[in-house]
């Protein structure tokens, strides 16, 4: 088996090129404290694309495309690798969807979506930098506003 | 051929360049042709959750010279609000009663949810501080009169442009003209950086100042807003802010502007501009209050399906 700064796992998924100041923000997203399989995170490893990146590996777990959707915002460059017998079997990267529902909230505490019973939606108008536009109050928001729920 | 049948109209943003012109088109003729019954057994819904005496009045106004019908509320007090029935349910109960809907509303977004909860066409009023469209088309309709087209105008905003949401739209409805555009505001008003990314990304030349003296010389059009003291925590700032954006004979008398600028404001103003402005060429703001009936029945009539 080939040697890894973080050790390898034999069934599972490895998140991977996730910019390093994301790397608990991501590991959020997967409630990763409520997971009782292994779990190995590395943080700060050097990286020749970002420069410094975090990663993450978890054994027995597949993520479900809203856990994609979810890590491409916060994310952008991260690759999902999964792990079959040791080796990598699939590998995408991450895709920023070109509208998102449901589990964001949008940040202008007057808009309707905040007060009323509907699902939050929004527009993305530039994946990288990140901006997305409320579809109701229609105010941007970046990777800063960005609140997960 | 273009058509606005059952069109919402909630954003400038949803509106294309041909859409404007030919709502301006049809303004024209509204104008003057003067009432009709084209809109004879349809029923108007003017639902104002928010009190505005002027855009209500101008809707029914609008509707009645056509041959049509109000029905509506202007106060939350007489509404199933206050028992807690949620606006989608409210909207959807009431699309039976009616043709159209003009709704007002006090939460940002509100006219897009109910654009989305109803199969009528709807039109926003204006929605907390988001927008109104109807007021950017009313000033368009004025631009275009005065200045005889849109094509590559100057144009410069004065006062109050973080929550003077007449000036953003206007601003995204004027980019689609090659608009040169100058935002004239102390720096605690600044237009917000989400518009000027709109703008940015449709390629728009934008300038932000903080006074008018240093761009006057440049504009075709002056769009004045109001400058609300409830906006300011601190009331020196507003005093401080207040005397620099007031407008009068005086001040354009002693500023470098072209002869055939025009200045236009939403109204109502408090005192960012004297009366004594009104009596100049400068001033087309009531011409532009007037333009109200004639545009607003183009929005009904349109999107009514009356006039194809
Ligand atoms: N069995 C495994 N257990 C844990 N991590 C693994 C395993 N196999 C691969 N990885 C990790 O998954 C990621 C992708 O592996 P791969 O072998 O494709 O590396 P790579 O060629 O560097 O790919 P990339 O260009 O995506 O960085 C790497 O970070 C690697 O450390
Ligand atoms: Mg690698
Ligand atoms: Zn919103």
């Amino acid at each position: 088996m080939k040697k890894y700064e973080v050790s390898a796992i034999k069934e599972g998924t490895v998140i991977d090129q996730i910019a390093s100041r994301s790397t608990f923000k991501v590991a959020n997203i997967l409630n990763i404290q409520g997971i009782d399989q292994v779990v190995l995170i590395g943080y700060n490893l050097s990286s020749k694309k970002l420069g410094s990146k975090g990663i993450i590996k978890i054994e027995g777990k597949l993520l479900t495309q809203e856990e994609v959707n979810k890590i491409s915002l916060i994310a952008p460059d991260a690759t999902v690798n999964i792990i079959k017998d040791s080796e990598v079997v699939e590998k995408f990267k991450v895709a920023i969807p070109d509208s998102i529902e449901e589990f964001l909230k949008c940040f202008n505490p007057n808009c309707v979506s905040n007060h009323q019973n509907v699902q939050s939606r929004f527009h993305v108008i530039n994946k990288n930098p990140i901006r997305i536009r409320c579809h109701y109050c229609e105010r941007h928001m970046g990777e800063d506003d960005i609140e997960l729920v | 051929m273009i058509s606005l049948k059952n069109k919402d109209i909630i954003s400038i943003l949803d509106v294309t360049k041909e859409e404007i012109l030919y709502i301006l088109d049809i303004s024209k003729r509204m104008e003057e042709e003067g009432s009709s019954d084209i809109l004879k057994g349809k029923v108007l819904a003017n639902l104002f959750f928010e009190p505005s005496t002027r855009t209500r009045l101008s809707f029914e106004t609008a509707m009645k010279r056509l041959g049509g019908q109000v029905v509506g509320f202007d106060e939350l007090g007489t509404t199933s609000t206050v028992k807690g029935e949620s606006l989608r349910d409210s909207v959807k109960i009431i699309e039976g009663y009616c043709d159209i809907i003009v709704l007002r509303h006090f939460l940002e977004g509100a006219s897009r949810l109910t654009a989305d909860s109803v199969s009528i066409p709807v039109i926003n009023g204006g929605d907390g501080a988001s927008q109104h469209p109807t007021q950017t088309f009313v000033d368009l309709y004025t631009i275009k009169k005065v200045k005889g087209g849109l094509e590559n105008l100057s144009i410069g905003f004065l006062g109050d442009l973080k929550y003077g949401r007449t000036s953003h739209s206007l601003a995204y409805a004027m980019s689609n003209f090659g608009a040169e555009m100058y935002f004239i505001s102390p720096p605690s008003l600044r237009i917000p950086k989400d518009y000027l990314e709109e703008l940015e990304s449709r390629n728009v030349t934008y300038h932000e100042v903080e006074s008018l003296d240093e761009v006057s010389s440049k504009l075709d059009i002056l769009y004045c807003t109001r400058i609300q003291k409830e906006r300011f925590s601190d009331p020196v700032e507003y005093e401080k802010v207040r005397g620099v954006y007031k407008l009068s004979k005086f001040v354009m008398d002693e500023l470098d502007v072209k002869d055939d600028l025009k200045i236009l404001h939403p109204l109502p103003r408090v005192d960012e501009m004297d009366e004594s402005l009104d009596d100049t060429s400068y001033a087309v703001y009531f011409q532009q209050a007037h333009s109200g009936i004639p545009v607003r029945e183009t929005l009904l009539a349109t999107v009514l399906g009356a006039i194809q």
